[in-house]
């Protein structure tokens, strides 16, 4: 088998190849991390250290789950599309274990705290939505829902860029002044966004003219 | 040596596991040597967030001291090793295993801490003084951070009311201010923002004089039996049990006695956040950590049932309560 043969049989399988780097480079280090700090060897407080570990890697997964249609575009890298949703969910089970390490490990399960939380503390408000949002879209990444759903599936998937804010502001809003890392995060989400651009304008010009034709009536 | 005193700081009855651990630090350390000659740490040392020992370059000196209330602990200590690596002094970093790793190299010999303002006798304090003026005493106090987390050390230090006295404060004495090192040189998170957390430095804190003479208040030059390191505030730090942790501030050069209430770097930084009094107290929630409850920082990992309720005062009620009859601590917090 000489080199030519190996590109083409991993072009052939490109998708299959991505698809298992990306199982791999998400599962490893949850699995790592979570044997570290069970056994009380992350960091002197394992609980903040879960609660970063995860809260950072869903947002990064999140970010690289908006790039994939910008990448695809500008690098002609249409196969790309197809390990869009599996990046999405991983994003989504990261948010779940940040939302149940909160619950099960800082608060240990005094649930009263914890709904006097998302109340009391807007970061924590806005972490919520963010998660029951995400949730909602893995929910119906379901091949058989997303056909169902038809039209109404892009217009509630269309929440991700909602999502994606909502996470930033969580993340800005949680920390005490190191607001640098936080910061950068915002103008990546910015950027991505901005991708979005003729999307945004379309559906505003929809609004607009849906408000007009209800004015006339 | 201990020594019973019944002043009513003294906590009760220490548990077993951890203070076979303080007295066996020796082994425990040595054992730490043989894991890391034998490379076990190795392979997790690319991991940002893996305690570890921290960088052994700085060289902490065992300590002599008189008296201890260290027998009538109730409260288990945190370990050691933890005490060492998880800190929040943003002069080195401003997460939280990063002031163990940045700090090693600091130059604590030669030091001056500067006494002076409103009083009759100013004094440059030297090293050696920071030692061997005064009464070194074990404190094991709890440590409470209004992140919601807290310790349990033992502190070695003195009264700062014994050094008040050498100073003679004047009646125009209201408050003490406090300033730590300003050395970007040394200090990365003083010449860099996104090290430093964007403080403006140097750091300063401040007591209503009332506050600096209370007898539980004191300078630590010491915990665990040993002098400082860097990251815990080395060589003089404040440290004041009832209060949040941010008020103990760290590597003090200079004590001001002055009239008006001093400006102090978190109020400054967020007021709305960071009162001056930062008293700890479960009623007066945080914008973004409730203060009802804590976790207590011992051993075990993620699933260790650690969430315990706050005290008012952290605890120390009956010797601070007095100081703030009739002020309401919503407003004053």
């Amino acid at each position: 088998m000489t080199v030519i043969d190996v590109f083409a049989i991993a072009n052939k399988h490109r998708v299959w190849l991505v698809k298992l780097v990306i199982h791999l480079s998400a599962m490893l280090p949850v699995i790592y991390y979570y044997y570290l700090a069970i056994n009380d060897q992350l960091s002197a407080d394992p609980v903040e250290a879960i609660l970063h570990f995860t809260g950072i890697g869903g947002f990064n997964l999140l970010l690289l789950t908006l790039s994939v249609s910008p990448a695809s575009r500008i690098f002609s890298l249409h196969w790309l599309v197809h390990v869009r949703r599996l990046l999405g969910l991983y994003a989504a089970l990261y948010a779940l274990l940040h939302v149940s390490s909160f619950v099960l490990f800082e608060l240990q399960l005094d649930l009263a705290l914890f709904i006097d939380e998302i109340v009391q503390r807007p970061y924590i408000t806005v972490g919520m939505a963010a998660f029951v949002l995400i949730t909602l879209l893995a929910i119906t990444s379901w091949s058989v829902l997303r056909r169902k759903m038809g039209r109404r599936w892009q217009a509630l998937h269309n929440y991700n860029y909602l999502l994606t804010t909502l996470v930033a502001i969580h993340f800005y809003w949680s920390v005490k002044s190191e607001i640098v890392e936080p910061s950068i995060y915002i103008l990546i989400t910015f950027a991505l966004l901005c991708f979005r651009w003729p999307k945004f304008k379309r559906g505003f010009n929809r609004l607009v003219r849906r408000l007009r034709s209800h004015n006339r009536c | 040596m201990t020594y019973s005193n019944k002043r009513g700081f003294n906590l009760k009855e220490s548990e077993v596991t951890d203070e076979a651990l303080y007295r066996n630090r020796r082994d425990l350390l040595k054992a730490m040597g043989y894991m890391g000659a034998s490379m076990l740490l190795a392979p997790y040392s690319h991991l940002a967030h893996a305690t570890n020992a921290p960088n052994p370059t700085f060289n902490r000196q065992p300590l002599s001291f008189t008296g201890s209330n260290r027998d009538s602990i109730n409260d288990k200590l945190t370990p050691e090793q933890k005490v060492l690596t998880h800190n929040n002094f943003y002069e080195f970093g401003a997460q939280k295993h990063q002031p163990a790793e940045l700090a090693q190299r600091f130059v604590v010999n030669p030091w001056q801490l500067k006494i002076h303002g409103e009083v009759e006798a100013p004094i440059t304090l030297d090293y050696d003084d920071l030692f061997n003026r005064f009464t070194i005493e074990e404190r094991i106090y709890r440590l409470r951070c209004v992140e919601a987390w807290s310790m349990v050390i033992p502190w070695l230090g003195f009264e700062l009311s014994d050094l008040l006295r050498m100073v003679k404060p004047t009646s125009n004495a209201k408050f003490v201010r406090f300033k730590t090192l300003y050395d970007p040189a040394q200090m990365p998170g003083q010449n860099n923002r996104i090290v430093g957390g964007g403080i403006d430095y140097p750091y300063r804190e401040g007591l209503r004089i009332d506050e600096a003479s209370n007898s539980l208040t004191i300078l630590a030059v010491g915990l665990y039996g040993k002098t400082l390191a860097p990251q815990n505030g080395a060589p003089i730090r404040l440290v004041v049990p009832w209060k949040y942790g941010f008020k103990s501030i760290k590597s003090i050069v200079e004590i001001e006695l002055v009239e008006q209430q001093p400006e102090t770097t978190w109020n400054m930084l967020a007021p709305n956040e960071y009162g001056f009094y930062a008293n700890v107290n479960p009623a007066v929630d945080h914008p973004r950590w409730s203060q009802s409850s804590e976790r207590r920082l011992t051993t075990g990992g993620l699933f260790s049932r650690n969430r315990i309720k706050t005290q008012l005062f952290n605890g120390y009620s009956e010797q601070v309560a007095h100081m703030y009859k009739g002020m309401d601590l919503a407003t004053y917090y």
